[in-house]
């Protein structure tokens, strides 16, 4: 028998209203034991609770939401507090003093959701970026994800693979008998089809753009205005709460949304190239690193010297020694504002550009690597004359394609996975 | 009152091998038959091997079993299909001499030390506390073992069909076990029935082999057994003839005459190795359908027609016949027949092939639901080898998916069940590339040592193989550059730089022979040792990803689900995956996975469950 799990499933209180949900077998009975006879099942009522001594604790809307019929496919209850925090305490420690009841772990309602069959892995990841998502444009992939498009698209190719595998099994264990000819005619064109849709998935933007924002380096020398632009570009805009993975004080990273769309601005002020310094050293370092893994680099320095692919800007406009760079994409000044609204507009059509579209399910790191070693093997697959080759490389596709579906399961990847939610979700 | 370690009931393939394996792992052994002379006998096709099925050959011989052996004893025509294409699906094969055959047979059993033959008809299981506690035969004798194997073939409830015919019995001619049966129903275990059938014998002084396609003997010099060193028979040509419209118009007008269509017959028969009136019924398109005529022996006349096994009725089997190119005066020596048996769903066994339900009995072959000479002695041996141990308290060998067909065959019968008689395919293999017909001795004479299933002779022999073996790997780290070998002639880029030999063999072009200039010649001297060296390396880049993969299952396999694993407990799982897990109680994680239908989601949830458990 699983234990009954409850957790505060809204948003951090103080707020309007706060909702507990209780998921488990004694589900029931804890909401009997808090409300009094129950109301019929998914009809809400108005009802006080009360503590184990009979004392009020607070006035609400409850629920019950008999199994499986329910997001985690348990007996499940919703309480519907008034949000503030000494009332939400009051219920979690009367629910925490019940039998069989505990707090929910990380990542555990949608957990027991998985286990219980009601999501499959890749619609399990989809409601793990839905739940995170901050943005309308995360939303909406998200949103695409948990309602199964990607698992879908990767059923039927697997169907469409095995036909293929089919054919060449036939060819091995059967071609000495007369019933089994050989290949049929259009064995290689069907498998470049089937390569060319995993390309095109595989060619679209992928999911960490839309969860961890567009990554934009602000890059130059010192006393170049790095630090001012940054501020002006993060501190203008409201900042998004959740701190990003690796962002420690001394490196400067900021994510914030400029008109719904994500981005994380990276400041690599105060750093010379060459340096006698060690700690100062470990800094170059990262500024490397950064410029490296930064999918947009502003550039203001001397002209040319950036790397190839970055803006050239001309900063400090307002300045009594400005010198206006030959070929720039913006000329900006931090002090008085001018250019920057045009930089701020550019910077969000690049980055809407360079992410998934609104509404399109994205891939997750660990999608797009399985599907472009799938996508390999396909490839390679055609490559063979030996059709003992063939079916290996054939085979090796569908285990890529059966791990992401989550048929083959290991213990590391759930855990990864459900490590990555939010308590209540 | 006898007493033995082990009872083996019933002498074909599979109770052979189960009998010698026992033996030669020391236990006292008695194997039970109908008719002593019937032993050994091969009842279908004349012939061993083939696709699949000559990997587990090969794989018994690494065993150090009895039929690849008895094969070469008895082979007069070999053929190694799949020639053209890659090694690891290449299938020895030979035509066997039926006496020949035999004869080896009981030449080896004979040899065989702590192996009593007994004739009889095993009528009864002595159970006490639901354990195995022996065997009593038709007159009454008692026989005391704490292990029991059954290899009762199709003898267990066997009815033969012919036309309007219907005969008890497993073997044309034979008796069938019906008492063994009747007590096997009444056990409460899972039982249906299967069907098989075979072609009519003919007489081959009647067929004019001038009009037909002649196939001979392949001429090469390789065996069965790897101790097989040269071939002793002369070989003789097999021919191959075909059905046609009128043959085909003969059978359709009879159908209704064939008991598999009138109803008599509702088993499921082999979707590989289909009767000629079910070929010409499900491909209704073809016209035409090959016929392999393949001697039966030496110093007979005895032919057998491969590829078209009939029940239809004698006289429609004759116009039938002679209706082909060849065989327009062909005489008929016995008719075919279809035989309908008994089988346990084989998902009631245990990995070991012993019977959950029942401890102490195992069962091997047909009874297993499969169907060939090699799935069964496959099967004996495995048996034979893990009722040893069990009576012995030692360790059997550990086989799995990605050593041995013969695990993969148990894996597949143990977790799926069977819907039709179960052959061996080289498609049913995942790692196939690792599990070549080539390498047998090499994957699994060592764990067989370990397991003390091998002789002194193969003992000796396979410790001077690892030696020539150690010779030729260290030839093969032979570092030599690209221009040399474009010096003599070879397709490689001179400026490939330096490469062991081992390295340049997996380029195209670079093959063991051409490379002869520089490895020592004494270390070439066992052929086949050499090919399989070449091909690993040439496979070498392929058999790395696969190590990969498997140590990522590893963590799959070491997840232990109990036998009374509580499945329908477990929140979430549906009917349908609690019914498919608790029929086939699969022994790891791994293996839930492996059972068809199986959700991503129920194994998420015998996974939480199984981890649950442990913490």
């Amino acid at each position: 028998m699983p234990d009954t799990i409850f957790a505060l499933s809204s948003g951090p209180p103080p707020a309007a209203i706060a909702i507990v949900r209780i998921s488990g077998p004694a589900a029931l009975a804890s909401l009997e034991q808090l409300s009094g006879p129950l109301p019929a099942a998914r009809l809400a009522s108005y009802r006080t609770l009360r503590g184990e001594d009979g004392e009020p604790l607070d006035r609400a809307l409850i629920l019950w939401l008999p199994g499986p019929k329910t997001s985690t496919g348990e007996d499940m209850a919703e309480l519907h507090l008034h949000g503030g925090r000494a009332v939400i305490a009051a219920i979690e420690s009367a629910l925490a003093a019940m039998p069989k009841l505990r707090r929910a772990t990380s990542g555990e309602f949608t957990r027991r959701a998985f286990v219980n069959g009601k999501i499959d892995l890749a619609e399990a990841e989809g409601l793990a970026d839905l739940l995170a998502a901050e943005t309308e444009l995360q939303r909406r992939s998200a949103q695409a994800m948990a309602g199964g498009a990607l698992s879908g698209v990767v059923e039927h190719w697997r169907e469409r693979l095995l036909m293929a595998s089919a054919a060449v099994e036939a060819v091995l264990d059967f071609g000495d008998e007369d019933d089994v000819a050989g290949l049929p005619p259009d064995f290689s064109e069907r498998l470049e089809a089937l390569r060319a849709e995993l390309a095109e998935w595989l060619a679209r933007p992928r999911a960490e753009l839309l969860r961890e924002g567009f990554r934009v380096v602000l890059a130059g020398p010192p006393n170049s205005g790095k630090s001012t632009l940054f501020n002006v570009l993060v501190e203008s805009e409201a900042a998004i709460t959740a701190p990003v993975p690796g962002t420690t004080r001394d490196v400067l990273t900021r994510a914030v949304a400029i008109v719904g769309v994500p981005f994380l601005f990276h400041d690599t002020a105060g750093l010379r190239e060459a340096t006698d310094d060690a700690i100062e050293a470990i800094g170059v370092e990262r500024a490397h690193s950064a410029v490296a893994n930064a999918d947009l680099v502003l550039w203001l320095g001397p002209e040319g010297e950036g790397t190839a692919e970055a803006w050239e800007i001309a900063p400090q406009s307002d300045r009594h020694d400005y010198r206006a760079k030959h070929e720039f994409r913006h000329e900006v000044s931090a002090v008085t504002g001018a250019g920057l609204e045009g930089l701020r507009k550019d910077l969000v059509e690049t980055a809407r550009l360079a992410m998934p579209r609104p509404g399109d399910a994205a891939l997750s790191e660990r999608q797009h690597h399985l599907l472009g070693q799938a996508e390999q093997f396909i490839a390679g697959a055609s490559a063979q004359a030996d059709p003992l080759l063939v079916a290996e490389h054939l085979r090796l596709a569908r285990v890529a394609f059966d791990a992401l579906l989550g048929r083959t399961t290991t213990e590391d990847m759930f855990d990864a996975l459900f490590g990555r939610f939010c308590i209540g979700k | 009152m006898h007493s033995f370690d082990i009872i083996v009931i019933g002498g074909g393939h599979a109770g052979c091998e189960a009998a010698a394996v026992a033996a030669r792992m020391g236990t006292r052994v008695a194997l039970v038959s109908f008719e002593l002379t019937a032993v050994g006998a091969m009842s279908c096709n004349p012939a061993i091997g083939g696709l699949g099925k000559g990997h587990l050959v090969r794989e018994v011989d690494a065993f150090d079993g009895l039929i690849a052996r008895a094969a070469d004893a008895a082979a007069m025509h070999y053929r190694m299909l799949n020639r053209s294409k890659g090694s690891a699906v290449q299938g020895p094969r030979i035509q066997a001499d039926r006496k020949l055959f035999k004869a080896a047979i009981h030449r080896l059993l004979a040899g065989q030390p702590n192996l009593s033959l007994v004739e009889g008809e095993a009528q009864g299981l002595e159970l006490s506390g639901g354990k195995v506690t022996g065997v009593t035969l038709g007159d009454g004798t008692k026989l005391r073992a704490p292990a029991v194997i059954l290899c009762t073939g199709t003898f267990l409830g066997g009815t033969l069909f012919r036309g309007e015919e219907r005969v008890e019995g497993g073997r044309v001619g034979e008796a069938s076990a019906q008492v063994l049966a009747s007590q096997l129903r009444g056990a409460d275990l899972p039982m249906a029935r299967l069907k098989t059938g075979t072609p009519p014998r003919l007489d081959g002084r009647t067929i004019n082999w001038a009009r037909l396609d002649e196939q001979p003997s392949d001429g090469e010099g390789w065996t069965m057994s790897a101790l097989g060193g040269t071939r002793i028979n002369p070989q003789v040509f097999c021919a191959v003839t075909r059905t046609n419209r009128r043959s085909h118009d003969i059978i359709r007008a009879n159908l209704h005459r064939s008991p598999m269509f009138t109803g008599a017959i509702d088993a499921q028969g082999p979707r590989y190795c289909p009767s000629i009136e079910d070929k010409i019924h499900r491909f209704a398109d073809r016209n035409s359908h090959q016929v392999f005529l393949e001697p039966e022996g030496l110093d007979t006349e005895m032919v057998y027609p491969n590829g078209i096994s009939t029940s239809l009725p004698s006289d429609v089997q004759l116009d039938m016949l002679r209706s082909m190119d060849g065989l327009e005066r062909v005489e008929m020596v016995v008719p075919g027949y279809a035989v309908e048996y008994d089988y346990i769903d084989p998902r009631a066994l245990g990995p070991s092939l012993e019977l959950r339900a029942i401890p102490g009995l195992y069962c091997a072959g047909q009874i297993n639901g499969t169907t060939g000479y090699e799935e069964a002695a496959a099967q004996g041996l495995m048996a034979g080898m893990h009722a040893a141990a069990s009576v012995t308290g030692g360790e059997a060998a550990m086989l799995d998916r990605s050593n041995s067909y013969m695990a993969v065959m148990i894996d597949d019968l143990t977790l799926h069940g069977v819907s039709e008689p179960y052959r061996m395919l080289t498609s049913r293999a995942e790692y196939r590339l690792r599990l070549r017909a080539n390498n047998a001795s090499s994957r699994l004479t060592p764990l067989a040592l370990t397991a003390g299933c091998i002789s002194t002779e193969r003992a000796e022999w396979f410790t001077r193989r690892m030696d020539a073996r150690q010779r030729l790997d260290a030839e093969l780290d032979r570092k030599v550059t690209g221009s040399e070998l474009v010096g003599a002639g070879l397709p490689v880029r001179a400026d490939a730089g330096r490469l062991s030999l081992r390295e340049w063999l997996r380029f195209g072009g670079v093959e063991l022979d051409t490379l002869q200039p520089w490895i020592a010649e004494e270390a070439l001297g066992d052929r086949g040792l050499a090919e399989e060296l070449a091909e690993d390396a040439a496979y070498a880049p392929y058999l790395a990803r696969q190590e990969s993969e498997l140590r990522e299952l590893q963590a799959s396999e070491e997840l232990v689900l109990a036998q009374e694993f509580p499945y329908e407990a477990i929140p979430g799982l549906s009917r349908e995956m609690v019914e498919r897990l608790a029929a086939a109680r699969p022994s790891t994680l791994a293996a839930a996975g492996r059972i068809p239908g199986i959700t991503p989601a129920a194994l998420a949830a015998l996974l939480v469950h199984a981890r649950r458990e442990a913490a």
